[in-house]
């Protein structure tokens, strides 16, 4: 049972090759980041502005995320009351919680016109940038959370000892103390914004392009999947796989960098 | 002379008292626009009417029905392979095994796979190859592989809590190891397998992407496994994107959805709960 489980990963991967063997012999793999532009049933499959797209809204939710996302878990170790600090960590699991079709829904009646009032047309990086900053935040939180519980209590004893305050404990002695925990949750992360479909889709706005600026819309290599595979047949369905397969392996190299941070089990600590 | 707070201490303490206040604001934001919005369209009839006019008008009875046939379909299969896997790593292969390696390697890749990816996968493995076409089997197996990982994880977790004197006593007493499992691990690792089981469970129910292109659109009340059927999350996203005038039914689905999921979300963390103060349920 144990390798059926495991076989599973190797299954996708023979399939999403499997599918994508007939495009690649016949139009080889460079042309996907060659070609004039995306233009599939004309036989033109540039992924390049779709790759630019998955990059930007996935940078900029991170940046936005690991601060924010750190700092919450350093509210609920050092600063709130335990009351208020169990509070919010219900607040974070809820919010993890939440489905990423209602995020995308909310994104497009709330936060789509009132960015389409500042900036217009509206659906853009930004939005896509604020929705994702939103979904993976629960995941560095919940990790940091864990890593900065398993900071040794002499440490902060330690520090007391010594008449440090809050903050250069938190930033002098935790911060180093928990650095392994806090890059991976920014690399869980990092992989949930890959792999982000539908809230991204939904406010996005994606348009084929490579943005100029954050008012842009962008379409993403998974919004770009989920947008043609309906109506997709021969080539342009190969080069669909293709685009699952580009977004597979950044996964697989995430894992294995995560993997080598942690000298073992990601998740378990 | 009166200490004084250094000025980095104040301005820290006020930037993440925002932080916190902001993101708490944020999911009240979102939480209460659905709560308001949905409020008004959910009632009786919605829950057991089909939907009409595209979804604009009517109830959403059939997509509930397609929703729970997914999810049962997803859980009947995960739960056996999931805790079988979990037992056998947790349980029968030594840490450093390199069979036991490779299986964790490939669970954490499976874990991170994006959900648009198992969508093409179930589109081409249960849909194509093996003739499922859209139907609710293809969507509840595609979603099986996807929960599967998160099963396995908290599995893991519930065996390891259970202390290893349990093991030892059984065999100092002869009992098989088999019996071991069956009798003294499992019940008392059944938390974690609670735990994951309600994780596996709302992660199912919160799926789109993988669901489109295997479960497929189709908002007719499903007359057996082989029809297609369309989830609630489906729902929703083809009410928002597709349908115009669709907002209103779109925010009373979202409602329920969310509601489902925040039940799950309080049961998950009860159970959690006990488990930590108790360490192990004695069944």
């Amino acid at each position: 049972m144990a390798i059926a489980s495991g076989a599973i990963v190797l299954l996708i991967l023979l399939f999403l090759i499997w599918e994508t063997l007939p495009i690649l012999q016949i139009i080889g793999l460079a042309r996907f980041f060659n070609d004039p532009a995306w233009h599939p049933t004309s036989e033109e499959f540039n992924l390049v502005p779709m790759l630019w797209g998955t990059l930007f809204v996935t940078v900029g939710s991170i940046l936005i995320a690991t601060p924010i996302g750190i700092l919450s878990a350093v509210f609920c170790h050092y600063y709130a009351p335990k009351a208020i600090a169990n509070l919010y960590r219900r607040a974070i699991e809820l919010l993890a919680g939440i489905p990423s079709v209602v995020y995308g829904f909310w994104g497009l009646v709330v936060l789509v016109p009132i960015i389409g009032r500042i900036h217009p047309p509206g659906p853009s990086l930004l939005t896509g940038i604020l929705i994702l900053t939103l979904m993976i935040l629960p995941t560095i939180t919940l990790v940091a959370d864990a890593s900065l519980a398993s900071v040794p209590s002499e440490y902060l004893r330690g520090c007391a000892s010594c008449g440090l305050g809050r903050w250069a404990t938190v930033r002098g002695v935790v911060f180093p103390a928990a650095k392994s925990g806090l890059i991976t949750g920014v690399i869980l992360a990092t992989g949930r914004a890959i792999g982000e479909t539908m809230a991204v889709l939904m406010v996005c706005g994606n348009v084929v392009q490579t943005p100029k600026d954050i008012f842009e819309p962008v379409r993403t290599l998974t919004a770009n999947i989920a947008l043609e595979m309906a109506y997709a047949v021969g080539n342009h369905r190969a080069a669909l796989f293709v685009t699952g397969l580009v977004l597979m392996v950044m996964i697989i190299a995430l894992v294995i960098a995560a993997e080598l941070l942690n000298k073992g089990h990601i998740y378990e600590q | 002379m009166k200490y004084k707070t250094p000025y980095p201490e104040l301005l820290s303490t006020a930037i993440i008292w925002a932080i916190a206040a902001s993101v708490t604001g944020a999911l009240l934001w979102l939480l209460s626009d659905v709560f308001w919005h949905g409020m008004s369209q959910v009632n009786w009839e919605f829950l057991t009417q089909s939907p009409s006019n595209a979804g604009r008008e009517g109830g959403i009875a059939p997509i509930i029905v397609s929703t729970a046939l997914i999810v049962g379909v997803c859980l009947v299969v995960s739960i056996p392979l999931g805790v079988g896997t979990a037992v056998l790593i947790a349980e029968f292969a030594a840490n450093k095994s390199i069979l036991g390696r490779l299986v964790r390697l490939s669970l954490d890749v499976l874990a991170g796979v994006p959900s648009i990816v198992f969508g093409l996968f179930g589109n081409a493995f249960f849909c194509k190859t093996l003739g499922m076409g859209f139907s609710i089997l293809s969507g509840g197996l595609t979603l099986a592989c996807m929960v599967l990982p998160i099963l396995i994880r908290s599995t893991q977790e519930g065996f390891r809590a259970v202390p290893d004197d349990y093991r030892r006593s059984a065999a100092a007493l002869g009992v098989s190891r088999i019996a071991t499992l069956w009798e003294l691990l499992l019940p008392a690792a059944m938390p974690g397998v609670a735990v994951g089981l309600l994780l596996g469970l709302g992660r199912a129910i919160a799926e789109t992407a993988a669901l489109i292109f295997t479960s497929g659109y189709v908002d007719r009340m499903p007359e057996s496994l082989w029809d297609s059927g369309r989830s609630l999350s489906v729902h929703i996203y083809d009410l928002a994107m597709n349908v115009s005038g669709g907002e209103a039914n779109a925010y009373a689905s979202a409602l329920v959805l969310v509601s489902f999921l925040v039940l799950i979300n309080s049961a998950i963390s009860w159970l959690a709960q006990r488990f930590r103060q108790s360490k192990i349920l004695v069944v």
